[in-house]
């Protein structure tokens, strides 16, 4: 398949900058969508495992679609930028790469990163960049499924047993600490919104909220209240789980480069 | 030059260059390896075909970000188009206008519905897919509910007929 993005895109902004944005959202997508994958074949019941995969696979598009892009800018291929990049070249946030946890944890960071890509996605599908508008416009479709999807559980287990409203208030309380890195700005990110081809980051709070909060209210569940951890994903410093996830996901690529099947 | 194809509702394809019918209903004859029973053009997935110096260049859109047919049908439209005497092809993906279940032919409905898929329902614009009852396409009853909504692929969830009690596949509004 030949993936050709629209050249130039008719702005006038850095492409280095538009290629670091494209590896932000794409290697957010790529992350998780890998953490979800771990759960084929352990989910608790087998329309689940299918959800699970099928919302991995939407995630995985969409991190290909971006990564091909931010790749056509800077010389290199989507599988180069996949499977031969370290750690800290990988520009995802904190949240993606945490351990996959048992099934309400699964759940809670799905309704957060879900709630949050929807915001993002929907403003994005605007950008003066027609690739990123595209990728966007698509996106926002798939992400409102896994929204829902994300929603619907978190009312079953936050409004279930006493066993299930446990465990999904322990992975919200566990998560929250890293939901603030998503809504942090940067220079690079101002320069392309000053342009119209970023969202800026920060005003996606409010409407992250106001999806959010009735929901765990519905659920019986607390907004946490707790302080947010420092982040640096998209700065280059990966956290301690990525490594580990990418010892997996990178092994085969780097142990018979070129391989195909 | 744009024409539609003769089934189509809304999905249009353009064609540009000598011989571009005769290549777009080549390409447009494929089919998606998981909806055998209906052809890329009834499912809106061929976008355009462009014809230069025998050299086609064809331009589709994937269902879904990540479908895994894509891949699939872009070798098989290299494949057809080679065995009609095209030997230099191209297939682009477009994301945008993204594709919508709107795009699909009143044709492509009826071949899903007669493979014992629930075509998808008309959806107005906006991103949030309406909700209608979906009626069975063994016994016509609408008396249906969703086992779950992600089913066999990514365009597909899982219903059941309570009348017939047969499990279906819903092709889902996108």
């Amino acid at each position: 398949m030949t993936t050709t993005p629209s050249a130039g895109s008719g702005t006038s902004v850095g492409t280095t900058d538009v290629a670091e944005y494209a590896l932000r959202l794409g290697d957010d997508a790529l992350v998780l969508a890998q953490r979800l994958g771990e759960w084929i074949s352990r989910a608790p019941e087998l329309e689940e495992d299918v959800a699970l995969a099928n919302i991995g696979l939407d995630l995985l598009g969409q991190a290909r679609a971006l990564l091909s892009y931010a790749g056509s800018l800077t010389g290199r291929t989507e599988d180069e930028l996949a499977y031969f990049r370290s750690a800290e070249e990988f520009r995802a946030a904190h949240l993606m790469s945490l351990p996959r946890g048992d099934f309400a944890v699964t759940i809670a960071r799905m309704l957060i990163v879900a709630a949050y890509q929807r915001e993002l996605y929907a403003r994005l599908a605007g950008s003066a960049d027609e690739t990123l508008a595209g990728v966007a416009g698509k996106a926002i479709k798939e992400v409102t499924y896994h929204f829902e999807h994300a929603r619907d559980w978190t009312l079953r287990l936050g409004d279930g047993t006493d066993e299930s409203h446990r465990r999904m208030q322990r992975a919200l309380d566990g998560l929250w600490p890293y939901v603030a890195e998503l809504f942090v700005s940067d220079e690079v990110e101002q320069r392309l919104v000053a342009a119209g081809v970023a969202v800026d980051s920060s005003t996606l709070r409010a409407g992250f909220d106001q999806a959010v909060d009735p929901i765990l209210a519905e659920a019986t569940l607390d907004v946490p209240q707790v302080p947010s951890v420092s982040g640096g994903g998209r700065r280059g410093n990966p956290g301690e789980h990525l490594g580990h996830l990418l010892a997996e996901m990178q092994s085969l690529a780097r142990q018979f480069p070129g391989a195909t099947w | 030059m744009t024409m539609g194809t003769p089934t189509s509702s809304r999905a249009r394809i353009a064609v540009s260059g000598p011989q571009a019918d005769h290549a777009a209903r080549i390409a447009g004859a494929v089919v998606d390896p998981e909806l055998p029973m209906i052809s890329i053009a009834d499912l809106g997935v061929l976008r355009g075909v462009d014809v230069a110096d025998r050299t086609v260049t064809v331009t589709i859109t994937p269902t879904y970000s990540g479908c895994p047919a894509v891949q699939a049908i872009s070798d098989d439209i290299v494949t057809a188009l080679r065995y009609a005497g095209y030997p230099d092809v191209t297939v682009r993906t477009q994301l945008s206008p993204a594709w919508s279940t709107d795009d699909m032919s009143e044709e492509g409905r009826r071949a899903l519905a007669g493979a014992g898929i629930a075509p998808p329902a008309h959806r107005a614009s906006g991103p949030i897919p309406l909700q209608l009852s979906v009626r069975c396409p063994q016994c016509g009853s609408r008396r249906t509910e969703q086992l779950t909504r992600f089913g066999s692929t990514s365009c597909k969830a899982l219903y059941r007929c309570r009348d017939c009690a047969e499990p279906f596949d819903y092709f889902k509004v996108l």
